[in-house]
């Protein structure tokens, strides 16, 4: 009778999928995973992969299990007892909106992203950490619409989220950079996506929502997102792994990654700008400024992170002092986009009243008074006199992050940042430095992009009248755009909350001053 | 002034997503699978073609020569998106769980005669790389094919079969005493024995396969639908007679989840299937070529069991498959 | 001098409690904060959660991977194995 000892976990992992694989004879290696070359990236060793979390499928599935069980319980309840009603101010909910159609459609990218380099490296290790990350990913699309759905049904800008994600003007600056990452093979998407956006960024994406609907009484994501988090540390570690893995194989592979690094760093940042507004801008009770936000997690722990890999003989991304600079910045100059065109966007925009401007003043000391709240101050007199401020004219894009061009050279916030560059006869217009950089070293990729506003005015969006664009967005025009004291959502807030006008102002101003 | 508003019964806009209202034909109350399953991949617009397939978009209808008008035509009948797929099987787990334990704590296979075990071995340990095999071809079917409705379960599907590898490494594990000599031994099986060549060279011809719905008939219909009736069933009935229900407990998970996933693959065929002409004819080309193939591979592994009777073994099996594709899958093979 | 801090940050609910006790007893120098929802545990340079301080906590069996349930957060290069995770940073 043999004694049965218990294979360690990690034997038992190793013999569970490294051992699964094995040298084809009858097909060639490099038939059965063709995209392993062709980035110049070199493996010499898929052993030296090392999977901190050797989670087997039996295992993935009771733990992920107990958590969706735990989640939708929760889910329920939120609908049941018509939790949407218990957020500060229906103000709020303009943030899930950019949240549904401009973040969630990124989830389901990132699925099939990672199932395609869970299908294309050449190691079962990272095979199964990018296959259980794609159906992570789905979990995160999926329990997000989910969630969401209930908002859906009380507020409007839900409606449509995919149909608008793949046309409406904003949608397009999350749109192309997931392409972006997609398009490219599998060492890039990695280096983009599970390094700098799972490892390095994500504190600046999912806290400032999760936490955002933490303070502003969303029960429903906030507990998605806790369920969420548990998730999104088996991928940071494969971030780290995967920028590790391939550091440690060949020295040449080092200015490649640099590179990477280089480039995602800045579309990630300038994606990120989206959610500086939000930050500042749009949670009746915020959490933290964007600078401090940007302050932390990336100043500080993006720092500590690239000492730590500056013995590979990796630098701190190129370019972002200059985030440091615009952090001061950021936030007011993309509202302010915001504010200009909310005629042609899905979800409401308003101005910050004195209370939320003394917030302002006070977060941002060097800037928001000398140049912000002027501007500020004047559409409120405009507002006040009826005529709430919409810009006719379509603005012009950055060809790389299709950000409308509003930020600011980076020493003077006077000054629009204009670059550009010839490609073949055609000239392009850049919003920096860095998103110029990102096309002058890829422009047969970036002049493909499909930029809204060079569509509508081709005539590929429904039409040459902006009624006739937004019927196209599926947009309902004084319903799903415009100002947010003239919307439907806020009188039926008023209306389910039993507030009269003056008590709903009430409201807000107690959230701020907490 | 205050207004005095009575209490307001809250009334909902809507009742669910447009595109659910537009494809249910009504904005009524709709499920969560269908919520999050319609039009969850984007389908124009897209930015920049794949460095590493320039002649399509990073999602492309052409990558495979089925038509379909609607993608989102198809249905799992299970229902599974992420939560219900992972409950379903963080149950399932859980009584494989218990039925690994008991094999374990009461020592029962020390209770199976030796061929018994060999035999087991033999035939379900080398399986294994099959089954990795098969997961890396879902996951090719998800990275590649078109509309959520199939590639969600694709990556379902893809992790079970992963799940299914590591159940019969543990197969192998508590013959072995532990030892993994079984599992060395199965490998270099697969790698130079005789029985496993043909299967193997089967499965690297699916690895190199570009059409990702060929690759679903070739996988999970021709050979799943061969490969699994002949282990569970067939192999498991065999063993039965000297082993009990011993190993019938160890496999069990992958009987039950045969069973379901099978329905899964019979339904996506049907609607290719009646969607056009042209798809039924190049879906029964494909299912004929592919599970001759299968059938000539298995038959080697077959014998491991059945001796000289593997043949008839494998003609049954492909007779049984042929009715099941008539009847369930709308195939005329 | 490099920042060798690691963290663990886990939901505040009744599952993760006898976990946040083990993490105590097993670490001298950490610190348990305490947020809306969520505990935070940093140590400096070294932190382990051990299977058999939890056992003595909750009187049953627990693998280790059960942290996953509860986890939201973490920091440092992580080592498991079927008796504790380790979340380590410095060499």
């Amino acid at each position: 009778m043999a004694a049965n000892k218990r294979l360690s976990l990690r034997e038992k992992y190793q013999k569970f999928t490294r051992d699964l694989a094995w040298e084809p004879t009858y097909q060639k290696k490099s038939d059965i995973f063709p995209q392993t070359e062709f980035e110049g990236i070199h493996i010499h060793d898929w052993d030296k992969w090392e999977d901190p979390f050797r989670l087997t499928v039996d295992a993935y599935w009771k733990y992920q299990a107990e958590k969706e069980r735990k989640l939708y319980s929760i889910i329920d309840a939120f609908s049941q007892n018509n939790g949407q009603l218990n957020v500060t101010d229906a103000r709020y909910v303009n943030a899930l909106k950019l949240f549904l159609t401009g973040v969630s459609p990124l989830e389901y990218a990132a699925h099939r992203g990672f199932a395609m380099a869970g299908r294309q490296f050449g190691g079962v290790g990272p095979q199964v950490s990018c296959q259980m990350q794609s159906i992570d990913e789905l979990r995160h699309s999926q329990t997000q619409i989910h969630t969401i759905s209930q908002y859906n049904k009380f507020f409007n800008g839900f409606h449509d989220w995919r149909h608008m994600h793949d046309r409406v003007w904003y949608l397009s600056v999350p749109k192309s950079f997931f392409d972006d990452a997609m398009s490219a093979g599998p060492f890039e998407f990695l280096t983009a996506i599970s390094f700098s956006f799972e490892y390095v960024l994500t504190n600046l994406l999912f806290m400032p929502f999760m936490s955002g609907a933490a303070y502003n009484g969303d029960m429903a994501t906030v507990t998605f997102g806790f369920s969420a988090q548990s998730d999104e540390s088996r991928h940071m570690t494969l971030g780290l792994e995967v920028i590790k893995f391939m550091l440690e194989q060949d020295e040449r592979n080092v200015p490649i990654i640099q590179k990477w690094i280089d480039k995602w760093f800045w579309r990630g940042y300038r994606l990120l700008s989206l959610v500086s507004m939000m930050m500042d801008y749009m949670l009746p009770k915020r959490v933290m400024s964007w600078k401090e936000a940007w302050e932390m997690y990336f100043e500080e722990n993006g720092g500590a992170l690239f000492e730590d890999l500056s013995r590979y003989g990796i630098r701190m991304p190129k370019y972002w002092d200059v985030s440091v600079k615009e952090k001061h910045r950021l936030s007011h100059e993309v509202w302010s986009i915001f504010y200009n065109y909310d005629h042609a966007a899905a979800f409401h925009s308003w101005l910050p009243d004195e209370s939320e401007m003394e917030w302002l003043s006070a977060k941002y000391p060097d800037t928001f008074d000398k140049y912000y709240r002027p501007r500020f101050e004047y559409w409120r007199s405009l507002q006040q006199n009826g005529e709430r401020w919409y810009n006719n004219t379509l603005p012009m894009l950055c060809q790389t992050c299709q950000i409308p061009m509003a930020f600011t050279e980076p020493d003077d916030p006077t000054q629009i940042c204009y670059r550009s560059s010839e490609y073949n006869g055609d000239r392009y217009h850049f919003c920096s430095d860095g998103c110029k950089d990102i096309f002058d070293d890829e422009p047969e990729k970036y002049v493909q992009a499909w930029l809204p506003v060079h569509q509508i005015y081709q005539g590929n969006c429904g039409g040459a009248s902006v009624p006739e664009v937004l019927e196209w967005y599926h947009l309902v025009d004084d319903q799903d755009n415009k100002e947010y004291l003239e919307s439907p959502d806020r009188a039926n807030w008023l209306r389910w909350k039993g507030l009269s006008d003056a008590e709903a102002d009430r409201e807000v101003k107690a959230a701020v001053n907490e | 002034m205050t207004i005095e508003i009575k209490t307001t019964s809250i009334e909902p806009l809507r009742h669910t997503f447009d595109n659910v209202a537009r494809r249910l034909g009504a904005d009524k109350p709709a499920s969560r699978y269908l919520e999050a399953m319609f039009d969850l991949q984007p389908d124009v617009n897209f930015h920049y073609r794949p460095l590493w397939d320039p002649d399509h978009e990073l999602y492309d209808t052409d990558r495979t020569a089925i038509n379909m008008e609607d993608w989102y035509a198809f249905r799992d009948p299970r229902q599974f998106y992420y939560g219900t797929w992972t409950i379903t099987r963080s149950k399932q787990q859980e009584v494989a769980e218990r039925n690994y334990a008991f094999v374990e704590k009461k020592n029962l296979l020390d209770l199976v005669d030796d061929a018994a075990k060999q035999k087991a071995e033999a035939v379900l340990v080398p399986f294994r790389h099959a089954e990795y095999a098969a997961n890396l071809n879902n996951m090719y079917i998800c990275a590649y094919g078109y509309g959520t409705a199939i590639t969600q379960a694709a990556s379902f599907y893809a992790i079970d079969r992963l799940g299914v590898a590591q159940y019969l490494s543990r197969i192998g594990l508590m013959l072995d005493g532990n030892t993994s000599e079984s599992l060395d031994n199965g490998k270099q099986a697969w790698l130079e024995n005789d029985a496993w060549q043909p299967l193997r060279q089967l499965t690297e011809d699916l690895l190199v396969t570009k059409d990702w719905f060929e690759l679903y008939v070739a996988q999970n219909f021709a050979l799943d639908g061969l490969a699994h009736p002949l282990l569970y069933e067939r192999i498991d009935g065999a063993l039965q007679k000297s082993a009990g229900s011993t190993i019938s407990m160890l496999t069990e998970f992958m009987n039950e989840w045969y069973g379901e996933s099978s329905r899964w693959v019979d339904s996506t065929l049907k609607t290719a299937a009646g969607e056009s002409d042209a798809n039924k004819a190049q879906l029964e080309q494909w299912a004929r070529h592919w599970i001759d193939r299968a059938a000539k591979a298995l038959t080697p592994v077959a014998a491991e069991v059945f001796g000289s009777d593997a043949q008839g073994v494998i003609a049954e099996l492909r007779e049984e498959l042929t009715t099941r594709a008539k009847k369930k899958a709308g195939l005329d093979l | 001098m490099a920042n060798n801090n690691v963290f663990i940050a886990l939901q505040n609910n009744e599952e993760a409690r006898p976990i946040i006790e083990a993490i105590e007893q097993d670490n001298s120098e950490a610190r348990v904060e305490y947020a809306p929802a969520m505990v935070k545990i940093d140590a400096p340079g070294r932190l382990v959660v051990r299977r058999e301080t939890v056992e003595g906590l909750i009187g049953r069996d627990w693998d280790p991977q059960e942290l996953h349930i509860n986890l939201i957060s973490l920091s440092g290069n992580v080592d498991e194995d079927d008796d504790e995770i380790v979340l380590r940073r410095g060499n």
